[in-house]
C-alpha cells in the first residue's frame, strides 16, 4: 500500500487541458463540462462500437481514457450498453458480418442520439472500401453526425470529434 | 532435409525468413503433418488458393501449410483438382487446423475431407453458401442481400446448466466476437467462441495492390501488431524480389518491433491490473504507454508506427539526437516498471486473482499448439528472435522468457520479463543502428515469384506469404495472425473457472479478433 501511495504521489497530476471543439469557440475544461451539463444535464455517456476496425482505432480510444486526457473529469464516460448511451463512437469500415449488430445497437440507443465515426475507415471505408466483406463507411449503415479522419486519429482528434458532435446538437 | 522421414524436393526461399517449400501429393500432405507433429514441430499457418487463372494449372486449386521445424519454416503445397475440390483433414494432428480449414472452405470452397466440424466460420451470411470470395470467378457485384445466418452452437445438457450469450458487441472498448458460455452456478462448463465478425476480406484486398504497396494492407491486419505484419510483409516482398534491405533499415525495423512490443505489454499489464480491481495499475501503465506512443509519434511520425516499414527498407529513420532520447526513455520506463512489478508482486488481492486462474498446462498447450507469448507462459519455449535470429537479433542474443504455470500470473510475469528484455534490446538498437541508406530501390516483380515473411510479434509469430502476378501486382497474398492458434485454447483455459474471471483470463491472452477474422 505504501508503495502504491508513494508511486501516486511521485507521479502527481498529469492531466492536460482539453482541446476546443473544432468549430471552436469555447475552450478549456470547465467550459466543456458546462456545455455537456447544459446540453444533457449530466455526463455524456458513450457506447463504443467496433464495426470492423483493425483495432488501431480502439488503441487510440483506449488512450483517450488515460490520465493525460482526463476524460471523466470533462464529464464524458464510456458505458456498457447502447441503452445507456447518448453517443455511439463507431470505428472501422462496417464489416458485413457486423452490419446487423451495428443497426441493432443504433436502434437500441435512445433519442436524441449522436454518432461519431472514427478513423479513415469509419469516414470513407478507408483502405478496405466496399467489398464482398465490407459495407464501407459507417454512414452507409447508420446516420453519422461527425466523422473523424486519421488512421488512426490520435486521442485529441477523437475528443474534438466528440465535442464537435455535442456542440453541433446544441439548441441555439 | 526439412521433414525427416519424407523425401521431398525442397526449394529454399531467398530472404530473411529461413524457409523452403516443396510440392506434396495427398498422402504426403497428411504424412508431412504427422511427421512434423511427431518431431515436435508446429503448424504455423494453412491457407488455400485458386490457381485456375494460371495456364499451367487451369484446373487446379491449391492448399498450403506452413510448419515450424528445426531448420526454420517448411511450406508444403498441395494441388487440389477443381473437379474434386477436397484435401485431407489435418485437424486430428493439429487442432488449430480446424478453423483454418473451415475458413478455406468459406473463401474457396475446398473442403477438408473427414473433418469433424464443417460449420461455416467466416461466412455469416454476407455471401451465399455456393459462392466463394477467393475464387477468380467470384462476382461481388451480384451478391444477394446480407442475411445474417443462425449458427448451431454445441449445447451442453444436464441439470442446472444454462447459457450466457455474450457479444458480438462487448461491454467495453473491445473488438467484436460472440462467446457462448454454458455454466452451472458460477462455474464455466464450456465456452464456445464464434468469431469472424470483423472479416474484411483482406486476402482478396491484397490482390488489388502492387507488391510494392501491399505493406499498407498487411499493416492493418491487426493494428496492435502493425509493425510485425508490415515487417513480415516486407520480408515476403523482399524474398520474392530478391532484394536485401540496407543494414540501417534492418536495425531500425527491430527497434520498431520492440517498441511495439513494449507499448502492448504496458497496455496489457495496466488492463490486467484493472481487471483484478487495481485501477491504480491502469492509470500508471496507461500513463507510461502514452509517453511511449508520443515519442514514437515524434520520432517516426506515427504513434502506432504504421507504414514506417516498407518493402526495401524503412520510410523513416532516427538520428543521433533521437537515438539518445529513445534510449533515455527506456531508462525512465524501466525504473517505473520495476517499481510497478514490485507492487504487483506484493499485492495479495491481485495475486489471488492471478494465480491458478485460466490455467493451460504445458501438456495441453503442446497438444493444442498454443503459440507466442501465451505459449511461452505454458512451457512452449519458442521465440523466433532467439530461435532463428535474423539481423540484428543475431547480434543481440535475445533472452527468452518462459513459465510452466500457464495461468494469468504466468502470462503477466512473462510480459514483465519481455518488457524489460525489450528495453535492454532497445538501448542496444538505439546505440548500434548503423548509418547509411534507409531503403533500396525495388526491381520489378516477376510474375509467379513467391516469398514469405515470419516475424515474432508481441503476441506471437506472424506470417505473410505473397505471390506476384503480372505487372507488379499481387496475385495472391495471405496474412496469418497467431490468434488463430490461441483462440481455441482460450476455450479450454476458462473451463472450471468462474464467469467473473473470464474478462481477466481473456485479457491475459489478449488475442486479436481482427487478426484472426481478417
Ligand atoms: S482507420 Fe486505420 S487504424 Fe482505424 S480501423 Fe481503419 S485501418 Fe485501422
Amino acid at each position: 500500500m505504501l508503495r502504491i501511495l508513494r508511486q501516486i504521489v511521485r507521479t502527481g497530476l498529469v492531466s492536460e487541458p482539453a482541446p476546443a471543439p473544432d468549430e471552436a469557440l469555447r475552450a478549456q475544461a470547465p467550459a466543456i463540462q458546462d456545455e455537456i451539463l447544459r446540453l444533457l444535464g449530466r455526463a455524456l455517456a458513450i457506447r463504443q462500437v467496433d464495426a470492423g476496425s483493425c483495432n488501431g482505432c480502439e488503441l487510440e480510444i483506449h488512450a483517450l481514457n488515460n490520465p493525460y486526457y482526463n476524460l471523466e473529469g470533462l464529464g464524458i464516460r464510456f458505458v456498457a450498453s447502447p441503452r445507456h448511451a447518448d453517443l455511439l463512437l463507431v470505428t472501422g469500415p462496417v464489416a458485413k458480418n457486423m452490419e446487423q449488430a451495428l443497426r441493432i445497437a443504433y436502434e437500441a440507443t435512445p433519442d436524441p442520439k449522436l454518432v461519431v465515426a472514427v478513423g479513415d475507415c469509419g469516414c470513407t471505408g478507408g483502405i478496405f472500401g466496399e467489398s464482398y466483406a465490407s459495407c464501407g463507411r459507417v454512414a452507409n449503415v447508420i446516420p453519422v453526425d461527425v466523422a473523424v479522419p486519421g488512421c488512426p486519429p490520435p486521442p485529441l482528434e477523437i475528443l474534438k470529434g466528440i465535442l464537435t458532435a455535442v456542440a453541433a446538437r446544441a439548441p441555439g | 532435409m526439412r521433414i525427416p522421414g519424407l523425401n521431398l524436393a525442397w526449394k529454399p526461399l531467398a530472404g530473411e525468413a529461413p524457409a523452403a517449400r516443396a510440392d506434396v501429393g495427398e498422402w504426403q500432405w497428411t504424412q508431412a503433418a504427422r511427421l512434423v507433429r511427431e518431431g515436435g514441430g508446429r503448424l504455423v499457418a494453412l491457407w488455400g488458393e485458386d490457381r485456375r487463372d494460371l495456364a499451367d494449372d487451369a484446373d487446379e486449386f491449391a492448399v498450403h501449410a506452413a510448419y515450424a521445424v528445426k531448420e526454420g519454416l517448411a511450406l508444403v503445397d498441395l494441388l487440389v483438382p477443381a473437379a474434386a475440390p477436397a484435401f485431407p483433414d489435418l485437424s486430428g494432428l493439429f487442432p488449430a487446423a480446424g478453423r483454418l480449414q473451415r475458413a478455406v472452405f468459406d473463401l474457396l470452397g475446398l473442403a477438408a475431407a473427414g473433418a469433424a466440424d464443417a460449420r461455416p466460420w467466416l461466412r455469416h451470411g454476407a455471401w451465399p453458401a455456393d459462392a466463394f470470395p477467393l475464387r477468380r470467378d467470384f462476382d461481388a457485384s451480384r451478391l444477394p442481400p446480407n442475411a445474417f445466418a443462425d449458427y448451431p452452437f454445441v449445447r451442453v445438457e444436464g441439470e442446472g446448466v444454462h447459457e450466457i450469450p455474450v457479444g458480438p458487441i462487448h461491454a467495453g472498448i473491445i473488438e467484436p466476437g460472440h462467446f457462448r458460455f454454458s455454466i452451472v452456478g458460477e462455474k464455466v462448463l464450456r465456452l464456445e467462441e464464434r468469431l469472424g465478425y470483423v472479416h474484411k476480406g483482406i486476402d482478396k484486398l491484397f490482390e488489388s495492390h502492387d507488391v510494392a504497396s501491399g505493406h499498407r494492407v498487411a499493416g492493418r491486419v491487426s493494428g496492435d501488431s502493425t509493425v510485425a505484419f508490415a515487417w513480415a510483409y516486407a520480408q515476403a516482398a523482399e524474398s520474392l524480389l530478391g532484394v536485401v534491405p540496407p543494414p540501417r533499415a534492418r536495425w531500425t525495423r527491430a527497434l520498431l518491433l520492440e517498441r511495439e512490443r513494449v507499448a502492448n505489454h504496458l497496455g496489457d499489464l495496466g488492463a490486467l491490473g484493472n481487471d483484478a480491481a487495481v485501477a491504480f495499475a491502469l492509470a500508471q501503465f496507461m500513463r507510461l504507454k502514452e509517453d511511449w506512443l508520443r515519442l514514437s509519434g515524434e520520432v517516426f511520425g506515427h504513434r502506432l508506427l504504421m507504414d514506417v516499414i516498407v518493402p526495401g527498407g524503412v520510410a523513416r529513420g532516427f538520428d543521433a539526437v533521437q537515438a539518445a532520447r529513445l534510449a533515455a526513455q527506456c531508462d525512465a520506463v524501466e525504473a517505473e516498471v520495476r517499481e510497478l512489478r514490485t507492487i504487483f508482486d506484493e499485492h495479495a488481492g491481485l495475486q489471488d486473482r492471478f494465480l491458478t486462474t485460466g490455467r493451460v498446462t504445458p501438456d495441453l498447450a503442446r497438444r493444442l499448439g498454443l503459440a507466442g507469448l501465451a505459449g511461452r507462459a505454458s512451457g512452449q519455449a519458442f521465440d523466433l528472435r532467439a530461435d532463428f535470429p535474423c539481423t540484428p537479433y543475431d547480434a543481440l542474443a535475445v533472452r527468452k522468457s518462459g513459465y510452466a504455470a500457464g495461468d494469468v500470473a504466468a502470462r503477466a510475469n512473462l510480459r514483465f520479463d519481455e518488457l524489460l528484455e525489450s528495453l535492454r534490446l532497445l538501448r542496444s538498437l538505439a546505440a548500434g543502428t548503423p548509418p547509411g541508406e534507409l531503403r533500396v530501390e525495388l526491381p520489378p516483380a516477376r510474375a509467379g515469384a513467391f516469398g514469405v515473411g515470419w516475424v515474432e510479434g508481441w503476441r506471437g509469430e506472424c506470417l505473410v506469404a505473397v505471390e506476384a502476378g503480372e505487372g507488379g501486382r499481387i496475385r495472391r497474398a495471405h496474412a496469418h495472425d497467431p490468434s488463430w492458434q490461441n483462440w481455441p485454447v482460450l476455450e479450454h483455459a476458462v473451463i472450471g473457472n468462474i464467469v467473473p474471471d473470464f474478462p481477466l483470463i481473456n485479457k491475459s491472452f489478449n488475442l486479436s479478433y481482427s487478426g484472426g477474422d481478417c
